[in-house]
């Protein structure tokens, strides 16, 4: 069904859905079932389904849900979800407020060496996350390339710290959201800035007042991206800041060290936060990305 | 103990260790050595070892046990041994979740017993050996650590093993032998992640195994202090019931407990058990 | 262009005709100054323009001769490699397009699809530093006098093109630019909206007292907008004047095919014309030297026999070699001792029995010739 169907299914169910389709002749595709998808692309789609779906169930199957609400009562699952959940948005900020415009270079600004910059930034996607924890010691470190004079001018130390973690986070996610945003503008009309600037708008105006309001639902689809895999970020922030319960030990970092004495604590919170990044994906599903 | 003599210990140390490896060395070539290490280990298994033979062991063994696979091919013409090396935790769960390994050595008798609670050990297992912990600092040891109540300074960078891993309940049975209270800025997830914070120098200073130093080489110094002796971790091994290899599961055990064997983990840092 | 455009055209034409000669230098200082030069890959678009206060002119060619692009570059958006813009005296040529007094309705208006109506007009003065209720109150006065006062709330993919259209005037208007364009404002309605928003656009532009230059590639646009055409042809100015000027003088075979006339160049002896390789025509003008000449395609009567009793002395021998509906009547175009397009009446054509291959004698009188100076 393609999405221009959509309006009219959606309209089906609220008003007697159920009789008009039974009117479609037998055989088609669409609301009546898998009929007519052909065999070779359905069963490898089936397989796909239940190759994703399956460890989530065995994941529920081996919760141990008697124990679960002393588990989840403990004040240290609190404080590492509250912690993954202050790092992950504070994250997704940082790469709204960086990555949104270096997209926007990618997407408007010929310059040479386009390409490879562009390829650089998709870097941190290919990249094992602990080697990116490591370049970022290197860089950002105390004894970092970086990292020497911010300590040395500003007394700023990122390892070991709660910024530290949003850093690992970011450089990890951010790749996300500047490929999204960077997709959506080459498919935005640039146009749009030009009859901004005819209008007498700088670029920054024409892109702060038109081009980012017809880029929103990229940008907040990308900000989605970004902000679920700085949630399940682990081996980037274990490298680079550490693990020390409420200041840099988010829960994908408890799961693992739980993962080692007590499976049942790291299933519990596998639990917790499964649940909340599917119940925040769905709530944003709805609000934003069908915008798109 | 002051720093001059210590320093002075470390070089004597790493002289040793040379002078152990070339042993080794000979001890590979000598024929006689390795005949006889055959003869042992045939002479208690059903028969000559050959094939494959899986070794899980703890990383703190990497080194050593890589020198003793190399003997124990030398010896045994025929045979080869792979290794998994990784924290003791996963190993073993890998284990009895079905790995296919012939022998697990491990870094705690902890994480030794989750096999055998499973039933994946064949016999007991058996102290092989034992490892003491040490302060590893930066190079020079510029904060001027002499001891483990030192590492309380709150101006200190300090990494611990995280407690579900046996150098960080070892790090914390040491602190509570010492009744010291130690915030570490950071608890990683193993004892290499511990010492490489301290080698990229953005920790001052970490509570890890002397072999773990010893292996760092001149990359961080070793300090050591009085409450490790509370504080020393056993290290089993055991031959595994699902063996498919048995023979040489055993003749590597053999290699493993016997002088040969504990001439090169002594060599490395390890204790005698 | 239907044929109900030709006739409005040929009325439009011989309105105007009467205005006179080219209406164009702009008065010193004042109005638009330009040489557009603009060099890419192997196009090179090189375009004088003088346009007075109060005039509107009409850049017209085929797609590809450079229009947009000279409207870009008067607009900024597109740099120049080379001659000058000067807009009532002052230099404009290093000028980033939002610093200059210059206001674009694009082809597809491109309104900002998040914006309202309203918002869409106040965003010019917002942008020149009035405060957002300063330009809500400007555009309100301004979609008041495109009586789309009722649309104000709107987005505009609720408006329909003729509003869409009528916006995007205004919001160009709404900055008091000194130099309207228009690129093919007209070109994504439909033909009945056309006609309604053309005639209400030729009313605003009558009405605006700065420089306005449009782009079309409609020469019934061209005509009922503009004071006076430039026809671009590959980057170069190949015509200009009024429409009544243009029509009544093509001088390329583009123009002559657009208002749908017969163009030959040749060399004329008296009121024989020697075409460049082919034929002669006898006309009614007495001249000497390189010359063009020019017949409707209505001027054509065939025959399928030699016809003898005839005074034509234009008379050539052809062959059809293709027929098309023109509104109600029958285009034949005729290859042979003189390619020409001919004109008839569905029933002529059907009596004469005419389909591709078919030999004619196609006669002109020669009253109905047109010659002019090359």
């Amino acid at each position: 069904m393609t999405s221009l169907d959509k309006p009219d299914a959606a309209a089906d169910t609220l008003t007697g859905g159920p009789r008009r389709r039974r009117s479609h002749p037998p055989g088609r595709t669409g609301s009546g079932g898998f009929r007519g998808a052909p065999l070779p692309l359905l069963l490898p789609a089936l397989v796909g389904l239940a190759f994703l779906i399956v460890p989530l169930i065995a994941l529920l199957v081996r919760t141990p849900w008697s124990d679960l609400p002393a588990q989840l009562t403990s004040a240290a699952v609190w404080q590492a979800l509250r912690l993954s959940l202050l790092c992950a948005t504070a994250a997704t900020a940082v790469s709204l407020v960086i990555g949104v415009p270096l997209a926007w270079l990618l997407a408007r600004v010929e310059f040479p060496g386009r390409g490879l910059v562009r390829a650089l930034v998709t870097l941190p996607l290919v990249l094992p996350p602990v080697v990116g924890g490591v370049a970022l010691l290197s860089a950002l470190g105390r004894n970092g390339v970086v990292g020497k004079w911010l300590d040395a001018w500003f007394g700023i130390t990122l390892p070991f710290t709660t910024a530290g973690v949003v850093v690992a986070e970011a450089f990890v996610a951010m790749p996300f959201l500047v490929i999204s945003v960077e997709g959506t503008l080459r498919a935005a009309d640039p146009r749009f800035e030009e009859a901004a600037t005819t209008l007498g708008a700088s670029r920054f105006t024409a892109f702060r007042r038109v081009t980012l309001p017809l880029i929103a639902p990229g940008i907040a689809a990308g900000a989605v991206l970004a902000w679920a895999r700085a949630l399940g970020e682990f081996g980037a922030t274990i490298t680079f800041a550490g693990n020390f319960p409420g200041r840099t030990q988010t829960m994908p970092l408890a799961v693992y060290l739980a993962l080692q004495s007590d499976p049942e604590a790291a299933i519990a919170l596998s639990l917790v936060l499964l649940a909340v990044s599917i119940a925040v994906l769905a709530g944003l599903r709805d609000r934003w990305m069908t915008a798109s | 103990m002051t720093r001059t003599v210590r320093r002075t210990r470390r070089i004597v140390q790493v002289t040793g260790v040379s002078a152990a490896a070339l042993l080794a060395l000979s001890a590979c070539a000598s024929s006689d050595d390795s005949s006889s290490a055959g003869s042992d280990s045939s002479a208690s298994a059903s028969g000559k070892p050959s094939g494959t033979v899986t070794v899980f062991a703890a990383a703190s063994l990497k080194e050593s046990f890589t020198t003793l696979g190399k003997q124990f091919e030398k010896a045994n013409p025929g045979t080869k041994v792979t290794f998994s090396f990784g924290g003791s935790d996963s190993l073993a769960a890998s284990i009895t979740g079905g790995a296919p390994a012939d022998v697990f050595a491990a870094a705690s008798p902890k994480t030794m017993k989750i096999v055998t609670d499973a039933g994946g050990a064949a016999g007991s297992p058996a102290t092989f050996v034992r490892n003491q912990l040490e302060i590893a600092t930066l190079p020079g040891n510029p904060d001027k650590v002499d001891s483990l109540k030192d590492l309380t300074d709150s101006k200190l960078k300090v990494v611990l093993c995280a407690k579900e891993v046996p150098c960080g309940a070892a790090a914390q049975k040491a602190l509570d032998a010492g009744k010291l209270k130690l915030t570490p800025v950071s608890y990683e997830q193993d004892v290499k992640a511990a010492l490489t914070k301290v080698e990229l120098k953005e920790a001052d200073a970490a509570v890890v195994y002397q072999t773990d130093v010893k292996a760092a080489g001149g990359k961080v110094e070793g300090v050591n202090f009085p409450e490790s002796a509370d504080a020393v971790n056993d290290y089993p091994i055991a031959q595994l019931k699902d063996s498919k290899n048995a023979a040489a599961a055993k003749a590597f055990i053999e290699l493993v407990r016997s002088a040969e064997g504990q001439k090169v983990l002594t060599s490395a840092g390890f204790l005698k058990p | 262009m239907t044929d109900l455009d030709k006739t409005d055209l040929d009325r439009t034409a011989h309105g105007t005709a009467a205005d006179g000669a080219t209406a164009g230098a702009a008065a010193a200082g004042e109005g638009l100054d330009a040489r557009l030069v603009v060099e890419r890959g192997d196009f090179r678009l090189d375009v004088s323009l003088a346009v007075a206060p109060g005039e509107v002119v009409a850049l017209l060619g085929p797609n590809g001769a450079g229009k947009t692009t000279a409207l870009r570059a008067l607009a900024g958006l597109v740099p120049l490699t080379g001659g000058r813009l000067r807009l009532d005296g002052t230099d404009l040529d290093r000028t980033p397009p939002e610093s200059r007094p210059v206001g674009v309705v694009f082809q597809d208006y491109l309104l900002f699809p998040h914006l309202t109506a309203l918002d869409n007009v106040a965003f010019g003065p917002r942008c020149h530093g009035a405060t957002k209720a300063e330009a809500r109150t400007q555009a309100a006065r301004w979609l008041d006098r495109m009586g789309l006062a009722a649309h104000a709330g709107a987005k505009p993919r609720r408006l329909s093109g003729g509003q869409a259209q009528r916006v995007a005037v205004a919001r160009a208007l709404a900055t008091h630019p000194r130099l309207l364009l228009l690129d093919e404002p007209l070109a994504a309605l439909d033909a009945r909206t056309r006609l309604e928003v053309r005639a209400q656009l030729r009313r605003h532009l009558a009405e605006f007292e700065a420089v306005a230059v449009l782009v079309t590639h409609d020469p019934l646009d061209a005509m009922v907008l503009a004071d006076r055409l430039v026809v671009i042809e590959d980057g170069q100015v190949v015509q200009e004047g009024t429409p009544g000027h243009i029509a009544r003088h093509p001088r390329t075979d583009y123009i002559a095919h657009l208002i749908g006339l017969n163009l030959y160049r040749g060399q004329a002896e008296g009121h024989t014309v020697r075409l460049d390789g082919g034929p002669a025509i006898t006309t009614t003008e007495d001249l000497t030297g390189p010359v063009f000449v020019t017949f409707p395609p209505t001027a054509v009567t065939l025959y399928r026999e030699r016809p003898s009793g005839t005074s034509a002395r234009n008379l050539w021998h052809c062959e059809v070699a293709g027929l098309e509906t023109h509104g109600d009547q029958i285009r034949a175009d005729l290859t042979g001792e003189l390619p020409l397009a001919a004109g008839l009446t569905t029933v002529a054509a059907a009596e004469l029995g005419l389909h591709p291959g078919a030999e004619v004698w196609a006669a002109v009188k020669a009253a109905q010739t047109h010659a002019y100076p090359a």
